[in-house]
């Protein structure tokens, strides 16, 4: 039996999309009820919904075998486990914005104000800029806008509150989209499983991509 | 002495079941100091887990550390260039900041080293000893072996400038075969080299069966000579364990520059981290001005205490209840009789709040009264 975390959300669903027709489906996840953890025993898996941020400690802990987490908590965090496929959904962006018409002055400290430090410090420190690091934890796009930051580094999906906020994309760090996730541990004891799992979701990738290829 | 192994810990039980195994194999124990100057840690940084190491100044105004690690204590104290092979073990304690927490830890760790001239045999008994450690703490266990020689020869004939090679690395080391790909691809390395780099990423299986395909993505001298070593330690390790349960993996990725040969990563089911790894350590001999090879490994003993064994049902077997009235000379005598029949015993006026027993005595003139039986 397989334990896998999911992220709850709406990336969770489609992700449990892709499982279930890779032939992974536990089909009382759909019913609407309250309950954390589902079991398929024919299939051999057990499904739990945690907080996005939370897959990757699950795994890293063992407390599932496998997960699914962006990669943006992935370069954050660097959690001890196996990166295993790119599910190619959940797709966005890393980036660096600015309020239109941000001028770069190398003269000064550079402040940014973000949610993921560890990626921000990383980013700067490949281009040796001096910089101050504002956490925080959510409403980044107001840090510029107030003046509490020079830029921001956050996702951005679609930029639509960035450009409803006068502010732009300045710099580009990363794509970000889901990726599944092993217990390093886990996997030398399920191999076969997990081995497995990967191959039918990687054929249900392939389908998917196919398909909408197709619509075009 | 007898000791009886239930009162041990599991990392204590664990601890003098591989202190046997090393002495059997005759490497003598290392006792070594709590503290080093904290310069000796600065100088190989990289070959430390973690960037925290926590430092006092001592009497003398010296800068001192608690140490963080045993190897390069050890390694410090061989002579330049020892005739014969140093065998030594150690069951020491480590202070370390642990992953994610980041707080600072203390943990029992225990493992060998052999220094020395490191031939064909000398590399087979440690690996071997580590597969046995393995065994002796549990049944299912599984060790995975790297080869950083074949790693760094795949890497030095693709000719990358180093922050490429260090996010492969990185790629390798999580299994990421996409992340590979997209490297490969924005460095314009050939399709043959990305090939041979995913592989990497990939194989996975007990050593025989995937030497072949190692053959096929091997380049030069130096990929073969390890493949050579590789298949020279399955030989010996063949004839005296089970070698399914010995995989090759190339996720497994040490600093480069300190690590040259095997390496290895050992587990046991139902802990979710490694709980054994070692390898082939040359460089940080000659960074330390020694002429000579290493190879050893380290077990993490805090990692059995959690997830080893079932948690204890209670806390005695026997709660024995006395009051201000009890002759002391026959409550002495009635616990002293109990604990010859092997149980274990508390002795107190009171029940104490949250206590877990089995038996709950009383000891009245007549002798012991049962209270009451959770067995």
């Amino acid at each position: 039996m397989l334990n896998i975390a999911l992220p709850k959300g709406r990336l969770g669903e489609v992700v449990y999309g892709i499982f279930e027709a890779a032939g992974y489906g536990c089909p009382q996840i759909r019913e609407n009820s309250r309950r954390l953890i589902f079991e398929s025993e024919e299939n051999g898996v057990r499904y739990f919904w945690v907080k996005p941020s939370d897959v990757s400690i699950y795994v890293e802990h063992g407390a599932a075998d496998i997960g699914v987490a962006g990669k943006d908590i992935l370069l954050e965090y660097s959690p001890e486990v196996y990166e295993l496929l790119d599910l190619g959904v959940g797709k966005c962006r890393m980036a660096v914005a600015a309020a239109d018409g941000f001028h770069y002055d190398s003269d000064r400290t550079l402040r940014v104000a973000t949610k993921f430090p560890n990626i921000a410090r990383s980013f700067y420190r490949t281009q040796s800029r001096d910089i101050d690091i504002i956490r925080l934890n959510g409403s980044i796009e107001l840090a510029p806008i107030l003046g509490l930051s020079d830029v921001i580094v956050d996702i951005v999906e679609t930029g639509v509150t960035l450009r409803e906020n006068n502010l732009s994309v300045v710099e580009n760090i990363v794509p970000i989209s889901a990726r599944l996730i092993a217990n390093k541990a886990g996997y030398q004891f399920n191999h076969g499983a997990i081995a497995e799992l990967c191959d039918c979701i990687a054929a249900q990738l392939r389908c998917r991509v196919q398909e909408e290829e197709g619509r075009k | 002495m007898e000791i009886n192994a239930a009162v041990l810990k599991n990392g204590e039980r664990a601890m003098l079941a591989l202190r046997a195994l090393y002495t059997r194999y005759g490497y003598s124990c290392f006792k070594m100091s709590k503290f080093e100057e904290y310069d000796f840690y600065v100088h190989n940084r990289n070959f430390l887990r973690g960037d925290t190491i926590v430092t006092f100044t001592d009497n003398g105004g010296r800068l001192m550390a608690l140490r963080p690690d045993v190897t390069l204590s050890i390694v410090k104290n061989v002579s330049g260039c020892p005739p014969q092979p140093v065998k030594v073990y150690y069951n020491e304690n480590v202070y370390r900041e642990t992953r994610g927490s980041r707080e600072i830890a203390e943990i029992m760790q225990t493992g060998l080293e052999c220094i020395g001239d490191i031939d064909l045999y000398q590399t087979g008994e440690v690996v071997l000893l580590a597969a046995q450690s393995l065994a002796v703490m549990g049944e299912q266990w599984v060790l995975d072996i790297s080869h950083m020689g074949f790693l760094s020869a795949l890497l030095e004939a693709v000719s990358l400038d180093e922050a490429v090679r260090e996010k492969l690395i990185r790629c390798v080391r999580d299994k990421n075969v996409g992340g590979i790909r997209t490297i490969c691809a924005e460095a314009s390395i050939c399709a043959e080299d990305t090939d041979r780099l995913c592989t990497l990423g990939t194989l996975f299986g007990p050593v025989e069966e995937v030497l072949p395909q190692l053959r096929n993505i091997s380049v030069n001298a130096a990929t073969e000579a390890a493949l050579d070593e590789l298949s020279a330690l399955c030989d010996i390790l063949s004839g005296v364990i089970d070698t399914k349960r010995i995989n090759m993996d190339f996720s497994i990725v040490n600093d480069l520059s300190y690590y040259n040969g095997i390496i290895w990563n050992g587990f046991l089911r139902g802990i979710p981290q490694c709980v054994l790894s070692g390898g082939r350590y040359d460089p940080l001999l000659e960074k330390l001005g020694k002429k000579c090879g290493a190879i050893g490994f380290a077990v993490s003993l805090n990692l059995l205490e959690r997830y080893y064994a079932a948690p204890r049902s209670c806390d005695a077997d026997i709660l024995l209840l006395y009051d201000d009235e009890t002759d002391a000379v026959a409550l002495t005598q009635a616990v002293r009789m109990l604990c010859d029949s092997g149980k274990t015993v508390r002795a107190q006026k009171t029940v104490p709040e949250g206590f877990r027993y089995r038996q709950l005595l009383r000891m009245k003139d007549r002798g012991l009264e049962i209270l009451e039986n959770n067995a």
